[in-house]
């Protein structure tokens, strides 16, 4: 098995008409950590709804561990594909942790006491094990986060695709995340406005503008061109 | 803002408090069922009925002072019912003064019948919210069969009621910390048209927010390979002590609506 993306030639129109993705080519190997950049609206959290197929393509292909997301595959692949979204009171629909951490494992149709196991496991990888009992609506957005990661790890997926994970964390929160997913070796493409934890945790960028990919390549060549990164309306670290 | 706090148990550990929660529900909602079948004017089971409430109260701890203040809150819905005493047959007992309109006295009974009903109906379902956690609840509810898709409309209205409330306070916030009035003007310069239609764009706001959510979730859950089947974990075995206890007062209000259908 290879944890692989590709994407290739990919277009996406919303049904209202706008473009959110045109003709995107992009490739990430097994075990390699793309950061995946650019400004408001690029089409970055678009492009990510496809590597689960939530969106299909309205033209191009998107392959996932060597399969083509189409329907016959899409469990396999929501199973190999751990999507975390932006927002974590988006992804954590239910009043209790537990049960949060619990809903894919249970869909995944495990016994009782593998989806125990696995909530425990995914608790305790992002340091939440004592918060299985809590109420989602009370916990920090730095603990939400860390559970929303949890509620995909307990899937034991291959590939991480996590939206704008350090988005709105104080420093010590968005630092002891930047560890976790440090910690976790695993296919993982990330889009993030962060450049620092673009500089620290991934090999390659891509960047994404109106659109359309405007860049990819090594994180040193593509951090060190700052007319580059100027013209996308992005900062050096 | 909404009192959401209400929906939290109290903090006391009582007997009512660990009762399975399948049990506690089963006993609401037949204290409920049964509530509504009392026929009207059986004041001395109402009586009768209201006791059982508050000693509920009185054992969970939980004030009856209180839980009869919360039930008042069901009074603005009873008020349908007020039609009755002007619609209802004769025997008359006067007419009101500037209509002229009859005053039924089968009318009036049924009318404070039914807001005694509707109280105790609230008091016993509020007793159940004040001793069992809300996701026990939802718990309780797939455990006993009640449809996967219901409860979980009911957990999505749970978790995201919260959320609502807070996106509502921050736009009412916004609009506030907007709303400026010139120096030495009355406290509002704008006309109540004016103010009714800021408001009316704000719950239009809030309804266009609550809809992108509901898509955004659904495509969290789908991505967590949701298929539209219930999934839970299997629930453990009733124990019969709880059983128990819980048709005490299911049998106790079973009997005065017997009594009250003889009588
Ligand atoms: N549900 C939708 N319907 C129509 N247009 C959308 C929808 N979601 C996003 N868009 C548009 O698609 C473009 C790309 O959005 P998005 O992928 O969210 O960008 P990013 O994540 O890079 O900020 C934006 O112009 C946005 O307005
Ligand atoms: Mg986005």
């Amino acid at each position: 098995m290879h944890h692989t993306i590709e994407v290739e030639n990919l277009t996406y129109t919303y049904p209202g008409g706008h473009q959110a993705l045109i003709d995107v080519s992009l490739s990430v190997g097994p075990d390699e950590r793309v950061a995946l950049v650019g400004p408001n609206g690029a089409g970055k959290s678009t492009l990510m709804l496809h590597l689960n197929g939530i969106y299909r393509p309205t033209s191009g292909q998107v392959t996932v561990g060597g399969l083509p997301v189409t329907d016959d595959n899409i469990g396999q692949i929501r199973a190999w594909v751990g999507l975390v979204f932006q927002n974590p009171d988006d992804q954590l629909f239910n009043p209790r942790v537990f049960d949060d951490v619990a809903f894919g494992p249970l869909h995944m149709a495990l016994p009782e006491e593998e989806v125990r196991r696995r909530v425990d496991a995914a608790l305790d990888a992002v340091g939440m094990q004592d918060y299985a009992d809590h109420i989602s609506h009370h916990l920090s957005l730095g603990q939400k986060k860390r559970v929303a990661i949890a509620t995909v790890l307990s899937m034991h997926p291959k590939i991480l695709v996590l939206d704008e994970p350090t988005a709105g964390l104080d420093p010590r929160a968005r630092r002891s995340l930047i560890n976790l997913l440090d910690s976790m070796e695993r296919t993982m493409l990330t889009a993030t406005h962060d450049m620092r934890l673009v500089a620290d945790l991934f090999t390659r960028v891509v960047i994404l503008d109106n659109s359309r990919v405007a860049a990819d390549g090594p994180t040193g060549d593509i951090l060190s061109d700052g007319a580059l990164l100027t013209e996308h309306g992005l900062e050096a670290p | 803002m909404i009192q959401l706090q209400h929906l939290n148990p109290t903090e006391a550990d009582t007997a009512l408090h660990r009762l399975d929660p399948r049990v506690k529900l089963i006993v609401a909602l037949s204290l409920i069922l049964i509530t509504g079948l009392m026929p009207s004017g059986a004041f001395g089971a109402y009586i009768a009925l209201f006791a059982l409430m508050m000693a509920e109260a009185i054992i969970a701890r939980v004030s009856p002072v209180l839980v009869v203040a919360r039930s008042l809150a069901v009074l603005p819905f009873s008020l349908a019912a007020v039609t009755l005493i002007f619609t209802g047959p004769e025997p008359y007992l006067a007419a009101l003064p500037v209509t002229g309109w009859p005053i039924s006295e089968p009318g009036l009974v049924q009318c404070v019948s039914i807001v005694f009903k509707s109280l105790i109906s609230v008091q016993a379902a509020i007793l159940l919210i004040a001793t069992t956690h809300f996701t026990t609840l939802l718990w309780a509810m797939s455990s006993l069969r009640i449809p996967g898709v219901l409860v979980a409309i009911i957990s999505f209205m749970y978790r995201y009621l919260f959320l609502l409330a807070d996106e509502a306070a921050r736009l009412s916030r916004a609009r506030d910390s907007r709303s400026a009035v010139p120096a030495g003007s009355p406290v509002t310069a704008r006309s109540l048209i004016f103010r009714a239609r800021t408001t009316g764009r704000m719950i239009g706001s809030l309804l266009v927010r609550a809809f992108e959510r509901s898509e955004r979730v659904y495509n969290a859950m789908l991505s967590r390979g949701y298929t539209g089947a219930p999934m839970q974990i299997d629930p453990p075995q009733l124990c019969p002590r709880d059983v128990l206890i819980g048709l005490i007062p299911v049998l106790i209000a079973a009997s005065l609506l017997a009594i009250s259908l003889i009588i």
